[in-house]
């Protein structure tokens, strides 16, 4: 005997509107259930010309970010019935281009992400038969926290500095980068900083602290981008110091 | 959608959004945000306040009296008493975001982020007691 | 470009007056702009003001104080002005204009603290 919820879903459909509408829909809400079963009961029962993007289902791909009553949220994590009887605003990720319906653009934040080089740099690779890199649990604590982050954009979305200029590199991007600088067994932290020591960079946050506040896997990237700024700045009072040190 | 695609690429169908210049009027957390940054300005203020004082004193006796009762004047009393607000509202947002900010070790393991608040708080109170001190007793 | 590589001096300059401001200016400015002149406390005699102001490592503090709080005030209501109102578009005139203000706010409390008496 499960309630019903009214779901104001986000229509957008660029060969027939300027600009997005809202569409109700009655779907019921067994406690057990999230936000994307009941997109899923509309897309399966209700109206089938609803366009949104999932996977697994498990808040570990990423996917299905959206906007929640005015909140960045992951759908599959974000339990129905907590919003009943309704209405439940769902709506598309904010500071993204929408596409279509609840489906948005994703494509800078993808080209954010191969600049700040979010793998294992090294000047020279260990063959194989020299065995594996060792690392103390100590080491691997250093970056664990940020090497969580599933590339859900629900800190680009909360990030107003992203919201006012699209250049800005963003949550996500940093705190990668962070994930590999301290990583000790990356030698790549000068070529990820010419990126991110750029006005667009790391200089262009505020610690405005949303994004931290919105992720879903507690990366806290705020705070993997004031440690950064501490780092490059360091560094940038060092390099005027000590013009030849060594880097 | 043909060509190659480059940073900020834009397709006439897709739906960008228009951000109001009052985005931080339409949640509780961008306003609070927005107000300690704000605070800014009233840490300017208070600054130019004391070397005002400071002139002052430096002027003998009957300015510096002349200078606080200038300063109970009802428009520069309400002023300085947002300014106070504001400065406090800009230590306690301050010395809250400082664990986030910076991962002190200590013999290898992380000071808990607790620690790191309450020391800043401490600090905050014993400088503070000093300064009441020297100004209202002590320092002979 | 300049601004880039200003960028992170700038930053240290801002956190040392964000973190001098937050340690000094509440009980300063309750002091001196609220409890003495609504005569919550009883007031110190002119002459002790005056000999603790003069002091050598008063001034000094205060200086520090002075100039980085308003580093800090101006680096901070510059990222006010481009997100709160949207003028990143005016950045020539507002980073002269409030840096520019910091030092000369600055110079003038270098004057009274350092040079003067």
């Amino acid at each position: 005997m499960a309630e019903q919820i009214t779901m104001q879903v986000a229509r957008y459909r660029p060969e027939q509107e300027e600009a997005p509408t809202f569409q109700e829909y009655e779907v019921p809400c067994p406690k057990d259930w999230v936000i994307l079963d009941g997109l899923n009961y509309v897309k399966d029962r209700l109206d089938g010309t609803l366009s949104y993007r999932w996977s697994c289902r498990m808040g570990i791909c990423g996917s299905c970010g959206m906007t929640v009553n005015g909140e960045p949220k992951l759908t599959c994590a974000t339990f129905l019935a907590d919003y009943a009887p309704g209405p439940l605003r769902v709506e598309p990720l904010r500071n993204f281009p929408v596409i279509r319906d609840l489906v948005v653009e994703i494509g800078d934040f993808m080209r954010k992400l191969v600049r700040v080089k979010p793998w294992i740099v090294r000047d020279d690779e260990k063959p194989v038969s020299e065995g594996e890199y060792l690392q103390t649990p100590q080491e691997l604590d250093e970056y664990k926290q940020f090497s969580m982050c599933i590339n859900c954009m629900l800190c680009y979305a909360a990030c107003p500095i992203y919201g006012l200029d699209q250049a800005f590199i963003g949550p996500a991007a940093i705190a990668l980068a962070q994930r590999y600088n301290l990583d000790t067994r990356d030698e790549g932290a000068a070529e990820r900083h010419e990126v991110l020591s750029q006005h667009e960079g790391i200089w262009g946050c505020t610690f405005v602290g949303e994004c931290t506040e919105v992720c879903p896997k507690n990366v806290d990237p705020a705070g993997a981008i004031q440690r950064y700024k501490l780092t490059a700045a360091m560094d940038s009072l060092r390099a005027l110091v000590m013009p030849r040190g060594s880097r | 959608m043909s060509g190659p695609r480059i940073a900020g690429a834009r397709h006439p169908r897709w739906f960008r959004p228009h951000v109001s210049t009052y985005w931080w009027l339409r949640r509780r957390s961008y306003f609070a945000f927005i107000m300690r940054e704000l605070s800014s300005i009233f840490v300017a203020w208070g600054v130019i306040y004391l070397l005002l004082l400071v002139r002052a004193v430096s002027h003998g006796a009957s300015r510096y009296q002349e200078f606080l009762a200038w300063s109970v004047r009802p428009v520069v009393l309400a002023i300085n008493l947002v300014t106070l607000g504001f400065v406090v509202y800009h230590a306690i947002t301050w010395f809250n975001l400082s664990p986030q900010a910076m991962v002190v070790r200590l013999r290898g393991k992380r000071v808990p982020p607790l620690w790191i608040l309450a020391s800043n708080y401490l600090a905050c109170a014993v400088i503070s007691a000093f300064v009441l001190w020297l100004v209202l007793a002590g320092g002979g | 470009m300049a601004k880039r590589s200003l960028e992170p001096f700038l930053w240290l300059l801002f956190s040392a007056g964000g973190v001098a401001a937050a340690l000094l200016l509440p009980s300063l400015l309750f002091l001196f702009a609220v409890a003495l002149p609504l005569g919550w406390l009883t007031p110190p005699s002119y002459e002790h003001v005056l000999g603790v102001l003069r002091h050598p490592l008063t001034r000094v503090a205060l200086f520090l104080l002075c100039t980085l709080s308003l580093i800090h005030g101006a680096h901070r209501f510059r990222y006010t002005l481009y997100e709160g109102l949207r003028m990143q578009h005016l950045n020539e005139v507002i980073v002269p204009l409030c840096y520019g203000g910091a030092i000369v706010g600055s110079l003038w409390a270098g004057y009274m603290l350092l040079l003067w008496r």
